[in-house]
């Protein structure tokens, strides 16, 4: 045991933030084995663990901490992914601050154990280390089950992983030419490399998993299809895919975009690297986001590495109410992106070839608190005045893809157009039929959609193995 | 999705044979996939190929349907065509073809449709205001009950325009430009009666006397000006500019 106890964490090197908002490569660099080592030792190993029941997926965090301060990466890798398949994209997306490091015990005294931090320095160890890791544990023996998965982010993949392991047979179904959903086609690669996610996608087939690229399900087949076809149970991780949009006049115009386009174009189509890949993204020098999410932060500093000359982030609350993670704001302060508080957009204007040159807004304040418990914004009187800007990002977040809701028979929806399933084990009201993450909550947190995956897993492999009706 | 380094497209399926397991798709040669798609050799594979997306043709008994069709829709209306024909329609194809080429081959055409007007005009492509006049003259001499086009969205403008005052449902099958298809980035959408709809999930056929034309046709040539492509499409006589 440490003789002296360091109150403050081991900072993480990053990029600089003059280089960094000029590349795409990532942010964080990741501890080395020295500070790994050390962060280590600041666990306390307390008798508690208020850690583990802060954690979604209940990740026996000081068990795997111990291994690495004893220096068992190999045991650590095992430990960690007993119960999460995806270390390496939780490691560094996860909202830890709010999670398991908000019950550390560490935190109420001062700085908590960089609980996410290590995970990732554990899984980058693993996908440097592959030819020393022993064999995986065996997977339980076959149940002669078979499950299909529809959508492959980071609830789908959990379900799968877990599914997996039990010994049910485990079809994934993907839309896109690539698994991952929103790791792939969202995350920024700064923020998350797409060779970690890819990584994790091939962990999950390495257990046996079968991916089929390309399938729409309630095109190809319908979930009903599925059920007649053979498969014993279905899961419905499609995510919150439906963008939305501000309804204001002119936002038909081009170079406006959805952050999902946006995004899309950026990462899972690579178009920075244009014109090496084949997808353009159309882009001016002066960039408006619109929203205050990480998702609103990722569009931003995309469109600063892109090449924008002058970025904004417009959100018509202060910075108090900000949706996004403390961290990513940071970065995207650091990288010179402006914010416009308490400025909402109320038309778009369009020059030549409809392409927008400008965009009205109004000054708002903040009155009571509304349904969401934050002040709501309301617009000042004569505030209106003109931003000048050449390409703008809708970023006001997500609802589900309603494909699924609408080919699907017996399927209970909101008026939000999330499916209804039951919170303890998503459970839908649909015989055999599950789901779990963003298409349930919308849009929520990877790690939330990873907790929903593991819980569907342990309900549908009680059903499939005893509940059999 | 041709490669790796590959652009999602959306093509619209012109033929299939379940017991082959084949899909056809009829495209031009405008753009950079376009480019690499046609280079594609028999025998070789691409990378990606998703679908059917969006929702099927509309089709039941209407009575005298006239298709207005140009370019690569030449081929694509074909399965609409004998659908309408078998259900009961009497159908009439109205084809604009500057070059014996751009007609696909007229005899399916011709097999599947009561009547086939062949409108090759001068020969210069852009000029679509060839289709309206054989239009003009079928909504003369009978009456039409409805009326589905596709092609260049400047013809289907005007066909939309020709037939409004005489108030004749008129099915537009749009093309925007599409990323995923599946209904999530928002990129094809087209403002239908003022209200926003995805024509990769909502459509792709729309009301055409209700479609923002204008609109469609910036947003269509977002990408018009590819400096790197090998082969670039220009529409010469386009109004809009």
């Amino acid at each position: 045991m440490p003789q002296k106890l360091n109150l403050n964490r081991v900072e993480m090197p990053r990029q600089d933030p003059h280089i960094r908002g000029k590349n795409f490569k990532e942010v964080a660099l990741g501890y080395s084995a020295e500070q790994a080592k050390e962060e280590a030792d600041r666990c306390i190993q307390c008798p508690k663990k208020p850690c583990v029941s802060g954690c979604p997926v209940n990740v026996d965090i000081p068990d795997f901490i111990e291994a690495m301060r004893k220096g068992d990466m190999a045991a650590a890798v095992r430990i960690l992914k007993s119960k999460n398949a995806l270390p390496g994209v939780c490691g560094r997306v996860c909202p830890q601050e709010s999670q398991c490091e908000l019950e550390c015990s560490l935190g109420k005294r001062k700085a908590p154990v960089a609980i996410g931090r290590l995970e990732r320095y554990v899984a980058d160890w693993e996908r440097q280390n592959k030819a020393v890791m022993p064999p995986a544990p065996p997977l339980a023996p076959p149940t002669g089950k078979k499950v299909a998965v529809v959508g492959t982010g980071p609830a789908g993949l959990t379900v799968a992983a877990d599914m997996a392991k039990l010994g049910h047979s485990v079809t994934m179904f993907e839309a896109l030419h690539v698994a991952g959903g929103v790791l792939m086609y969202g995350i920024p690669e700064f923020r998350l490399p797409k060779e970690v996610v890819q990584g994790e996608v091939d962990y999950v087939k390495s257990l046996g998993v079968e991916l089929v690229l390309d399938a729409v399900i309630g095109k190809i087949d319908t979930v009903d299809e599925l059920l007649a076809n053979g498969y014993d149970a279905v899961f419905l991780g499609t995510g919150a895919g439906l963008p939305m949009f501000l309804g204001v006049p002119g936002e038909d115009l081009c170079g406006i975009y959805s952050a999902n386009e946006f995004l899309t174009r950026t990462n899972l189509m690579k178009a920075y690297l244009f014109p090496q890949y084949d997808t353009p993204l159309g882009m001016g020098s002066r960039v408006a986001v619109i929203g205050g999410g990480n998702v609103a932060m990722d569009s931003a500093r995309c469109a600063l590495r892109l090449g924008a000359k002058e970025v904004y982030i417009v959100y018509r609350r202060s910075k108090a109410e900000l949706p996004a993670r403390h961290e990513e704001v940071e970065n995207a302060m650091e990288e010179g992106i402006i914010f416009k508080f308490l400025t909402n957009p109320t038309r778009f204007l369009g020059g030549g070839r409809g392409w927008v040159t400008g965009m009205e807004c109004q000054e708002m304040e903040l009155g009571e608190p509304d349904a969401s418990g934050r002040r709501r914004p309301i617009p000042k009187k004569g505030s209106e005045f003109l931003m000048k800007v050449d390409t703008v990002v809708v970023s006001l977040g997500t609802s589900p893809n309603p494909l699924i809701a609408a080919t699907t028979d017996g399927l209970k929806t909101t008026n939000h157009g999330t499916v209804v399933a039951d919170e303890k084990t998503g459970k839908t009201v649909k015989d055999r039929v599950w789901a779990g993450g963003d298409i349930v909550t919308g849009a929520a947190t990877v790690i939330s959609a990873m907790g929903a995956g593991k819980r569907a897993a342990a309900d549908m492999h009680k059903f499939l193995t005893d509940g059999q009706k | 999705m041709v490669d790796n380094l590959g652009e999602r497209i959306p093509l619209t399926i012109a033929d299939w044979d379940a017991k082959e397991g084949s899909v056809t798709v009829v495209f031009n040669e405008v753009g950079r996939t376009t480019h690499k798609l046609a280079s594609v050799k028999a025998g070789d594979s691409i990378l990606s190929f998703t679908g059917p997306l969006g929702l099927p043709a509309h089709v039941e008994k209407f009575g005298t349907v006239v298709c207005v069709v140009a370019g690569y829709s030449t081929a694509t209306c074909l399965p609409i065509v004998k659908a309408l024909k078998s259900a009961g329609n009497r159908v009439v194809v109205i084809v604009r073809a500057p070059t014996k080429d751009m007609l696909f081959g007229d005899e399916p055409l011709r097999s599947a449709a009561d009547q086939v007007v062949i409108s090759t005009g001068d020969g210069s492509f852009e000029c679509v205001g060839f289709v309206l006049e054989p239009l003009k003259e079928v909504m003369q001499k009978e009456k039409v009950d409805r009326v589905f086009t596709a092609g260049p969205v400047c013809m289907m403008k005007l066909v939309a325009n020709t037939t409004k005052p005489s108030k004749i449902p008129t099915i537009a099958s749009l093309n925007p430009i599409m990323v995923d298809g599946t209904g999530m980035c928002g990129c094809c959408r087209v403002s239908i009666g003022g209200e926003t709809k995805f024509a990769c999930v909502d459509g792709p056929e729309f009301n055409a006397h209700l479609v923002d034309w204008a609109s469609l046709m910036a947003r269509r040539c977002t990408y018009s000006i590819d400096t790197h492509s090998p082969v670039r499409y220009q529409c010469l006589n386009c109004a809009q500019w």
